[in-house]
């Protein structure tokens, strides 16, 4: 089932010569703005040199930290009045950056966001019960919308009032949530102390985005609600959610090449991999009128995929993100990634949802301090079964990042539970 | 068969507050309490007069508890009273893996109580041997 069968299914030529089309438009617009104007000039290049899709590679990276130079406006390629919105991230480290949408990039993107709920399965028959948030942040709009254009009923919910949730649940026949992993974690042990079991919900799928997370914690997400979860990718600077999204198949999510030119680089050289390798991916938005982004890096770590996928999308896939590079944990010299973590501790099911980790330096080691809470249901009131859960743990666990690392086993519901995005790592080395 | 319950805790302060206190709100009163700890959590074994409302009422609050076999006998209150059942248990090589004991107010009798593998045919056992294994009724209402 396509929502668009001729885009999604277009031949790699068609699709690559509808890329470079695109690709020359939004060079045009952007080298119109501010910002891009002055970017290219200082890095010595005309953009209408840009012939092939392959000139791409001679253009440099917008990063993060341009967005925010460009503040407010700088990157803004139509008149005011041509916008109809805009979103911004938190700017917890900075300046916010801010996303510009006129009326067709709106409904262009709703039109990505429908194709990757179409991909799913999902129908105007199903009930689709938003719970990120709405606001400013992309997640819960960005999905909103594409689920109305699909037909759905949408219940925007937005995230946290956890009671209400569960109480639409069961007043609407939910049947397709859109939420954090970390919060459907929650979820799902509050649904349990209501005396509901997970189960006997109308629950079919969830959409799980936002946040980096494992394959094992999508296993357990699955199980606990008897449900499919699909993995979807966006970030603000493209739009927000929908960038890319798994097909029923769930290897893998399809990231929408007529609307980005996605490439994947070594974070360290800048240079482009080959196929197939992992590294950081790079976008270019070729189909945003109000505010192209060129080569922007994600600070996300996948790979593609290789070969095609039965569904019969043309689009190439992504893998599940691994983390994002500063993510990444320099551990005793070994770089860890708390998805892999996550992964041992996910795997083992005397260990609740819900996990914590504290980098600390101690006479200049480093050392690592895991909190997880215990699974209740595991517990059978025996010290050496709990000792022995602590210890195969830290077996796993130094099998992967040589360190050992301290494991603490907390009552259940002691950690802060996660409301949206959760706060997992905490870094209090001294540097 | 009679049970205690046992309750995963950290080690700080405050946790035997949390507990009591739910079992308190309930009107579950506790016969013994003990404490086996391993640095950062332990467990905490109550023996209560409604063991299974007492774990329910605890897991409702959202702690772990869970129900565990234990075999309780009465001894007598004198020197050398525990012995001969410690004695009856090492010449079938039962290991008591966790006990405690206390006494009943009429200081004659004190009860034992402790966990082993298999709880069943340890109590068999004793009772065979003439030791006054209680039943789960007698001991909650002690």
């Amino acid at each position: 089932m396509y929502w668009n069968s001729e885009l999604e299914t277009i031949d790699r030529k068609s699709l690559q010569e509808l890329q470079l089309a695109r690709l020359n438009r939004a060079l045009e617009a952007a080298s119109r703005t501010s910002y891009y104007k002055k970017f290219f000039e200082d890095a010595g290049v005309d953009v209408s040199k840009v012939k092939t899709l392959e000139h791409l590679q001679d253009l440099p990276f917008t990063v993060k930290n341009d967005l925010r130079l460009s503040y407010p406006d700088g990157m803004v390629a139509v008149p005011k009045r041509d916008i109809v919105r805009m979103h911004a991230s938190s700017g917890t480290t900075g300046k916010s950056t801010v996303i510009y949408y006129t009326r067709h990039d709106l409904d262009e993107w709703a039109g990505i966001v429908a194709r990757g709920i179409v991909a799913t399965g999902t129908t105007a028959d199903d009930v689709f019960q938003n719970m990120m948030g709405y606001g400013l942040f992309t997640g819960g709009l960005g999905l909103h919308y594409g689920a109305e254009k699909v037909g759905c009923f949408v219940i925007p919910a937005s995230s946290g009032n956890t009671l209400k949730q569960i109480q639409f649940f069961q007043d609407f026949g939910t049947t397709v949530i859109h939420i954090t992993p970390s919060y459907s974690l929650h979820l799902v042990e509050v649904i349990r102390e209501q005396g509901i079991d997970p189960h006997s919900l109308t629950l079919k799928k969830a959409y799980l985005g936002a946040e980096p997370y494992s394959e094992a914690t999508r296993d357990r997400i699955q199980d606990l609600y008897g449900i499919q979860a699909y993995n979807s990718y966006g970030l603000s600077e493209m739009n927000g959610p929908g960038v890319a999204f798994e097909c029923i198949h769930k290897n893998g999510m399809h990231l929408w090449e007529d609307f980005y030119i996605a490439e994947i680089i070594d974070p360290v050289t800048g240079k482009q991999l080959p196929d197939g390798e992992e590294g950081e991916l790079v976008l270019t938005h070729i189909n945003r009128e109000a505010m192209p982004v060129i080569r922007y890096r994600t600070r996300d770590l996948t790979r593609f995929i290789p070969g095609p996928c039965p569904c019969g999308r043309t689009h190439r896939r992504i893998e599940r993100i691994k983390g994002r590079t500063d993510d990444m944990m320099i551990l005793g010299g070994v770089n860890v990634f708390p998805s892999q973590i996550e992964t041992v501790l996910m795997n083992t099911p005397e260990v609740g949802n819900n996990y914590q980790l504290i980098l600390e330096r101690v006479s200049n080691l480093d050392k690592l301090h895991i909190r997880v809470e215990l699974n209740s249901s595991m517990f059978h009131g025996d010290l050496k079964e709990l000792d022995a859960l602590r210890k195969k743990i830290g077996e796993q666990l130094r099998a992967l990042i040589t360190i050992n690392p301290r494991i603490e086993l907390l009552e259940p519901g002691s950690l802060p539970p996660s409301m949206g995005k959760a706060q997992r790592v905490i870094d209090n080395r001294k540097i | 068969m009679p049970h205690q319950v046992s309750v995963f805790s950290e080690n700080k302060p405050g946790k035997i507050e949390r507990i009591t206190g739910a079992l308190a709100k309930k009107s579950i009163n506790i016969r013994a309490i003990t404490i086996s700890d391993s640095g950062d959590y332990g467990i905490i074994k109550l023996l209560l007069d409604k063991p299974e409302e007492g774990a329910e009422c605890l897991k409702e609050e959202g702690i772990a508890a869970t129900l565990k076999e234990i075999v309780a006998i009465r001894i007598k209150d004198r020197p050398g009273g525990l012995f001969d059942a410690a004695s009856l248990l090492r010449q079938n090589s039962i290991n008591v893996e966790d006990a405690y004991g206390f006494m009943i107010h009429s200081h004659e009798d004190a009860v034992f109580v402790f966990q082993v593998q298999n709880a069943k045919t340890t109590e068999k056992l004793l009772a065979d041997s003439g030791f006054t294994v209680i039943t789960d009724k007698e001991l909650y209402l002690l």
